[in-house]
């Protein structure tokens, strides 16, 4: 099956480590030792949490993170990123 | 507290921050500027100026060619000849520039990750049930002064490996520092002068004996294979200890002031435990207690104001979390909002610090006060008073608990 499917990512030049994203979705982002955020693996969007990254991008006080939609699942992609 | 100034007639022209106006009610005075200027200035404290829009404050956080973090407290007196000049400052990081600030701050930052803030957290609860039960029975007490103003202070002398006996003594000091701006110069240099010698103390017992904690930690630490100067380590504890207090003690009353007038809003947190974190989020955008400062760097022009070199700016993070071009409503408080990109702990660089720290004391103490006082008013709401200068909060916070919890 085809559906749309998402890709986060932390732009490493934005985030201040606020760690909205990270209490908003701990699935979706992992903070290194200095408390910045960065998505977990590739960024994919498993489809029960595109709700959890669309909260996490409206709650990034420096607009660090964004959300884009992926041209088509790619079943190799898509298995690397199973929690 | 009254103001040592004269009474403020035009916000736009002649703003002061410890106008009484301004310290009982600053919501209305940004709401008007916004609409007419939306920078305002002011001679007074030898000129300052006041952005109050999410996108003027936004600017100026970002911006560090224009300005500088060298003072971040507007006063009087401005950083001298023989102040640690830029980019280190008397309390780096946050007095600190780029590319210093970076290097100072990623020094820090370790110690205030989500991890080492959870293993304060059972001391935090622990704390907060013990000032709750020291008010059982009694049916009216003052939630700033016997409750809020406690948990912070406390929490960051464990912390900093102190004595808790002298919680009390860094309060009053603090409140110094922060809130009597407007004293005459050399009354606040020997209030520093105190806090220096009492850290220079803390210093050498920290030095005869390395514990596991964040005084030992800065001593420890190096940059570049080197120890930090003791006066940069001093200027450091000082600014954790001044940073990390009055800021949430300011957060947990305004917090425990707006549930106390809202009956519904404390009857969902404190049957919907899942609402929280939101909750938490929309009070400290509704009620962020730090204005931050800078001094202007350079003479430019900043959208038509002559700004030179030397001027005050207040950046003022509660007036940019409630400007309707980015918050809807923004003066109504919702504990769902969802989308909430608020700037309590500040923007870009020099984004507090603490934030996971303060954001643990809130929550702790609005759950351990709910569990225990689920409903409460304000007692007598013309006796609430608030701090004047650029961290805004009740000190005096009279409450009556109308239901004890089970």
């Amino acid at each position: 099956m085809t559906h749309a499917s998402f890709r986060v990512h932390v732009d490493p030049d934005r985030c201040q480590g606020h760690n909205r994203c990270y209490s908003v979705s701990p699935d979706l982002f992992e903070l290194d030792d200095l408390g910045m955020s960065s998505e977990v693996g590739a960024g994919m969007v498993p489809a029960g949490l595109v709700s959890q990254a669309r909260l996490a991008v409206a709650n990034c006080p420096e607009h660090a993170i964004s959300l884009t939609e992926a041209p088509e699942i790619n079943p190799k992609i898509n298995t690397e990123v199973q929690p | 507290m009254t103001s040592r100034h004269p009474p403020v007639e035009d916000f736009a022209n002649d703003f002061d921050h410890t106008d009484p106006a301004w310290v009982a009610d600053p919501y209305p005075i940004w709401d008007d500027l916004r609409q007419r200027c939306p920078v305002a200035h002011s001679d007074r404290y030898g000129g300052t100026w006041l952005p109050v829009t999410h996108d003027l404050v936004s600017e100026v956080a970002y911006d560090h060619e224009h300005f500088t973090s060298r003072s971040v407290v507007v006063s009087a007196r401005r950083p001298g000849p023989d102040d640690l000049p830029a980019p280190i400052g008397l309390s780096p990081p946050i007095t600190s520039d780029p590319p210093f600030h970076s290097i100072v701050r990623r020094m820090l930052l370790p110690a205030f990750t989500p991890t080492p803030t959870a293993a304060l957290e059972p001391f935090t609860r622990e704390l907060c049930r013990e000032l709750l039960r020291a008010t059982e029975g009694r049916t009216t007490f003052d939630a700033a002064l016997e409750y809020a103003q406690h948990i912070p202070v406390r929490v960051i002398v464990r912390y900093l490996g102190f004595r808790q006996e002298d919680a009390d003594m860094f309060r009053s000091i603090i409140r110094l520092v922060l809130e009597e701006v407007d004293l005459p110069v050399e009354e606040r240099e020997e209030r520093f002068t105190e806090v220096d010698a009492f850290m220079d103390a803390q210093i050498e017992d920290h030095i005869a004996h390395p514990r596991d904690d964040l005084t030992s930690f800065l001593l420890e630490a190096e940059i570049d294979g080197h120890k930090l100067p003791v006066e940069q380590v001093r200027g450091t504890m000082v600014l954790l200890m001044i940073a990390g207090i009055d800021t949430t003690w300011s957060a947990i009353g305004a917090s425990l002031w707006h549930l106390a007038q809202h009956p519904e809003d404390r009857r969902r947190l404190a049957t919907e435990p899942g609402l929280m974190d939101t909750a938490l989020e929309e009070l400290l955008r509704a009620y962020a207690p730090v204005t931050m400062a800078r001094l202007v760097a350079t003479d430019f022009d900043f959208h038509g104001h002559p700004f030179k070199e030397g001027d005050w700016l207040l950046l003022p993070f509660p007036a940019a979390n409630r400007d309707p071009a980015v918050f809807e409503n923004p003066g109504q408080v919702r504990l769902d909002r969802a989308r909430n990109r608020h700037a309590a702990f500040g923007l870009g660089r020099h984004r507090c610090l603490g934030s996971n720290l303060a954001r643990m004391e809130l929550r702790v103490a609005l759950e351990e006060w709910l569990a225990r006082y689920p409903d409460f008013e304000l007692s007598d709401p013309n006796a609430v008073t608030w701090s004047a200068g650029q961290v805004r909060g009740p000190r005096t916070l009279p409450v009556a608990i109308l239901r004890n919890g089970s």
